[in-house]
């Protein structure tokens, strides 16, 4: 039998590349089911208070409506009255939005209504016709006006030892007395997700207590577990499937009003109704970066040794979910300074609720730490790589446990050289092409190596092809790509004969696809459940060949069209035979992590070198180049990993030099309604992007050694341009984004 | 989005006969403007004259210019021969503008009526005297950073948004028009109007008007001509601001320039005194420096965009410096 080629590691094309490019691959807004409706959403105009009235008799009569819904007339949701009261769930504070249960206006562009037609054009035109009344109430969507009410968040009332709970460790706030100091306040502005696929759903009642959804989700088993609370019905009657999800970055983590509206619309008119969010909508109830204010300070010793840290932060959340992030985690962990101290905040706002967005907090607060690590570095006259090598830690501060691995300084030497760090000057404006002020800035990133608990099945077929399926998802990284790869080495076999299957919540049960969490939890579950189908291969071919019963359980050897021994090609049992006598080959595993995560403190490691150009007079900032190292563990696919880190460093250019959601704080509403106006970066704003990985195993994660991608990949590439921006023009912007306003 | 009637004109007087009787009749040639705003509900007519049939496309040499047709394209003007021959100013600001899909569809009449991208005319819950007379503007007191430096009123402050008409406003364009009254021409900068007490009114068109063609003399600007358009990304957004400037150089002796500014007033802003403030001066950055003083004589910021007041000027010394040295 002809060895197969290793294919962990390899650049292999995606599996699904094909039917992604020829628009084969189906999404939540794609499926024409029998009699599907087309539901639209009325949003409140006003940002917080009362309906008074709805008039809806012009949408009832127009052409093909079926149902206009509004709290006057919605079926009674089950789910609604218990609420946030299971207690088999970990305690929340608040919860979503219960669609058209109440009169009260929480945010602006809150649903207040529902029109359902017999086609998309006629639901939109008399979603128009809907009139609302309202008792308005005073409204507050202004963060910095509500500092002063800013509070700590209730799970570290309830738990110091909640990572959102104060920190300290030596003296508090110690850089207020030290000789050599900084202090800085800074800011991440709103900015939201906007994957290209707007937020969609397709609804579907196939019996009164059977519902399915063909939802666009980053958890097929977290949305039916959602929905199936939501309505009172046991998990197995809802069947959630996102195939195929363009994208989400974070803002399909969570169930949202629009969902729950198009299941009560299914429900009232009896027909699947498909509801698609417009991109305007995607700005007010989907989820956002929350604007977040910091303040740094920091203190060190003439010879670059950090002293002291205190970093404090107020994130936004709304009135009715308090939304925490770990803003604040990097600067915990990452630099050896004796003495820090860390202050998470919140302040409610009447904006809907935020959801964590790629990198999330790790990515705000690295802005602020990063930056203040350029500051201090300048300030001590020394290169910023150096003064970050002078305070590295081969040891966890925070938790004072051992790194699982840590190739951060690998990666430091990976990036400053396919930069040219060494082209860098310590002066700033020292560099410049022609009407170009040059800069090279950088900034690091970590992000813990999570890992949880997967189940995958495999099955093998007549023809010797393999089937596998998992319920996780795959929002763009190309989880199935890397998923057949990994069994494709476990089985011996071409990943052309493996056919991995997921995006299904009825598939064994697996995690939602967020925290770089996927490869590490799912991964080592196709592993063993591949070795587990060797396994069972042998004991099912030892029926029919007794040296298969005997044969060690890695000698089993998956040929073409028969099940052999690696150390004994001879003895052959066909796959025919095999199933014939079998009836059915298939296994189901769950691989769980141990209590590695007790020992180690396990991370992602990056670092992201930017080398910028800033117009001397229009104050124009264009990334030249940029190189981002990580040390992510085993990297599955040389060529999908790097691509997902470029997409990283291009949210990246985007928060560090764009994106910007505002809203006029005398309405409530955002005047950013469209991709004219929120700016995201466009082919011309990213340069070539280098990658490099260390791609050296951690063992201690899994048994494959990943640690994940997706958030480190932007983690740290808006402070590498910020310092970048600074080492060319001696600006330190403190507010994102960088806009040439700010620089002119 | 709400039903209308659409028709397709054959002829012109036809198409001019349906829009001018009926005050809910719009033309719509490439549609990348109208379509988007009656999706939004911001433009609502109730029948859609479709001119793209019209011969109406054509680029052509007159005798002492160039004649671009209404319906020539964004793209195909920008690629035009003559145009890149005659007039170079004029494809640098179109390929400024936009995306290529849409320059594509867009044509010049279109490009010319472009409506505000104002933030408080696109949503139907704010206020905009441009939308709805009498409701107020949004933008005064709201966010401005977009907004006009001059020209503006307390009815108003958007901007318009096209890249072309500043160069066409630089090039002493003219344009020609015909109606249920006959043809006539109206010079470009005479096209578009400052908001005053009618913000709602873009341009100088009477009801029914439609425009016909554009008309560049020709001139000395074949050589020194630069577009320089500052944006929050590097391409497909609107100008903070932008400068078409134009330069007749003898030797390093400006004897004749031209200059117009984008992203700053209800209409593409001539600057016809930092023009003259150029002539006989030589092709220097302390030349390009004073002309953009005299260019910002009279400029009033508001609350976000102060910061227009530094980089217009900067904008206008950068287009002046890239064009003498083309």
């Amino acid at each position: 039998m002809k060895a197969q080629q290793k294919q962990i590691g390899a650049p292999m094309n995606r599996v699904d590349g094909h039917l992604k490019v020829t628009g084969a691959a189906k999404y939540s807004a794609e499926y024409e089911l029998p009699g599907l409706a087309y539901a639209v959403l009325v949003g409140s105009t006003i940002t917080k208070g009362r309906l008074t009235s709805i008039d809806a008799k012009a949408a009832e009569r127009a052409p093909g409506v079926l149902a206009v819904i509004t709290h006057y007339n919605s079926p009674k949701v089950p789910g609604y009255d218990t609420a946030g009261k299971d207690p088999s769930q970990p305690a929340t504070v608040g919860g979503p939005i219960k669609l058209f249960n109440d009169d009260k206006i929480r945010f602006n562009d809150q649903p207040i209504a529902v029109v359902v037609a017999d086609t998309l054009e006629r639901a939109r035109y008399a979603a128009r016709l809907v009139k609302a009344q309202y008792a308005k109430e005073a409204h507050q969507t202004n963060l910095e006006d509500n500092k002063p009410q800013a509070f700590l968040p209730t799970s570290a009332k309830k738990n110091p030892k909640s990572p959102m709970a104060d920190y300290q460790r030596g003296q508090a706030d110690a850089y207020k007395t030290g000789a050599i100091k900084i202090e800085g306040e800074y800011v991440i502005p709103t900015e939201v997700h906007h994957p290209m696929e707007l937020q969609s759903i397709t609804a579907h009642w196939e019996a009164p207590d059977r519902l399915t959804l063909y939802d666009k989700t980053q958890g097929t088993l977290a949305t039916r577990r959602d929905f199936a609370k939501e309505w009172g019905l046991p998990e197995a009657n809802v069947k959630v499937i996102a195939t195929f999800v363009g994208g989400a970055f974070g803002n399909a983590l969570h169930s949202w009003p629009h969902e729950s509206a198009a299941i009560i619309a299914a429900k009232v008119v009896n027909r699947p109704v498909k509801l698609m969010l417009t991109r305007e909508q995607m700005f007010t109830m989907v989820g956002y970066r929350p604007y977040t204010w910091q303040k740094l300070g920091m203190s060190a010793t003439p010879d670059g040794k950090i002293t002291a840290i205190t970093h404090e932060s107020i994130g936004q959340t709304s009135t009715y979910e308090e939304f925490t992030e770990s803003t604040l985690a990097q600067t915990r962990m990452m630099y050896a300074s004796p003495n820090l101290t860390t202050r998470y905040r919140l302040a409610a706002l009447d904006i809907g609720s935020p959801i964590w967005m790629r990198g999330p907090g790790e990515a705000t607060g690295a802005f602020a730490l990063e930056s203040a690590m350029d500051e201090m570095a300048h300030l001590l006259n020394l290169d910023p790589l150096e003064f970050r090598l002078r305070n590295y830690t081969d040891t966890d501060p925070e938790k004072n446990r051992p790194w699982s691995t840590k190739f951060l300084k690998e990666c430091y030497k990976l990036g400053a050289d396919r930069i040219g760090w060494n082209k860098r000057k310590l002066k700033p404006g020292s560099i410049r092409d022609g009407e170009w002020l040059v800069g090279y800035g950088m900034g690091v990133g970590t992000f813990g190596a999570h890992r949880g608990g997967a189940h995958a099945s495999a099955q093998l077929r007549p023809d010797g092809t393999v089937l596998m399926q998992c319920a996780t998802t795959d929002i763009g990284p190309g989880t199935g790509t890397a998923m057949t790869q990994i069994a494709a080495d476990t089985l011996g076999i071409a990943p052309e004969k493996i056919t991995f299957e997921l995006g299904h919540s009825d598939y064994p049960q697996a995690g939602t696809q967020g925290g770089s969490s996927t490869v590490n939890s799912v991964g080592p579950a196709v592993q063993q459940a591949c070795l587990a189908l060797k396994d069972k291969l042998r004991e099912l071919a030892g029926a029919q060949n007794p040296a298969f019963a005997s044969a060690k359980k890695d000698d089993v050897a998956l040929g073409d069209k028969h099940l052999s021994l690696s150390s004994n090609t001879a003895a052959r049992v066909p796959y025919a035979d095999l199933l014939k006598q079998a009836g059915a080959a298939s296994v189901t595993v769950e691989a769980k992590p141990g209590n590695e995560g007790q020992q180690y403190s396990m991370y992602s490691f990056s670092v992201h070198f930017a080398e910028v150009r800033v117009h001397e007079l229009t104050g124009e900032v264009r990334v030249s180049k940029l190189v981002s190292c990580a040390d992510a563990g085993t990297i599955i696919n040389e060529k999908t990993a790097a691509n997902q880190m470029k997409g990283g460093a291009v949210g990246g250019i985007g928060m560090a030099l764009m994106e910007h959601a505002r809203i006029d704080d005398r309405f409530g509403r955002y005047v950013t309604k469209d991709l004219a106006d929120y700016h995201v970066p466009v082919h011309a704003d990213a340069p070539n992007i280098e990658v490099a990985f260390v791609n050296q195993p951690d063992l201690k994660v899994n048994a494959l050694g990943t640690k994940g991608i997706g958030e480190i990949a932007t983690i740290g590439v808006a402070p590498a341009i910020a310092n970048a921006v600074f080492n060319a023009t001696g600006k330190r912007v403190r507010e994102l984004p960088i806009t040439p306003d700010k620089l002119v | 989005m709400n039903q209308f009637q659409y028709v397709r004109a054959t002829k012109s007087q036809g198409a001019i006969d349906a829009v001018a009787k009926d005050p809910q009749a719009k033309f719509i040639a490439g549609g990348t403007n109208l379509v988007d705003l009656m999706k939004r509900g911001i433009m609502t007519p109730q029948k859609l004259v479709d001119i793209n049939r019209l011969p109406l496309a054509k680029i052509e040499r007159q005798d002492n210019g160039l004649r671009l047709g209404a319906l020539a394209l964004n793209s195909t003007v920008a690629n035009d021969a003559l145009v890149r021959q005659h007039q170079p100013l004029l494809a640098l600001a179109l390929n400024a503008g936009a995306s290529p899909q849409l320059r594509n569809m867009a044509t010049v009449g279109g490009n010319m009526l472009q409506r505000t991208r104002c933030s408080y005319f696109y949503d139907l819950t704010m206020p905009c005297n441009k939308r709805e007379p009498g409701t107020g503007c949004g933008a005064l007191e709201g966010i401005n950073r977009m907004h006009a430096i001059f020209g503006a009123s307390d009815k108003c402050i958007a901007v318009h948004p096209s890249d072309m008409s500043v160069a066409l406003v630089a090039l002493d364009a003219t344009v020609l028009v015909s109606g249920s009254k006959g043809d006539r021409r109206i010079a470009f900068a005479d096209f578009h109007r400052l908001p005053g007490d009618t913000p709602e009114k873009d341009t100088n068109l009477e009801a029914g008007e439609l425009i016909t063609a554009v008309d560049i003399p020709d001139g000395p600007f074949t050589k020194h001509v630069h577009y320089q358009k500052v944006r929050e990304r590097a391409s497909y957004a609107f100008a903070l601001v932008s400068t078409a400037a134009a330069l007749d150089l003898d030797g390093n002796t400006i004897k004749a320039a031209r200059l117009a500014m984008g992203g700053v007033a209800h209409k593409p802003w001539r600057l016809t005194a930092a023009e003259q403030s150029l002539v006989g001066q030589p092709a220097t950055e302390a030349s390009f420096r004073r002309a953009a003083e005299v260019a910002m004589q009279g400029a009033k910021a508001f609350k976000h965009n102060a910061y227009k007041l530094k980089l217009g000027p900067n904008t206008i010394v950068q287009a002046l410096r890239t064009a003498a040295a083309a």
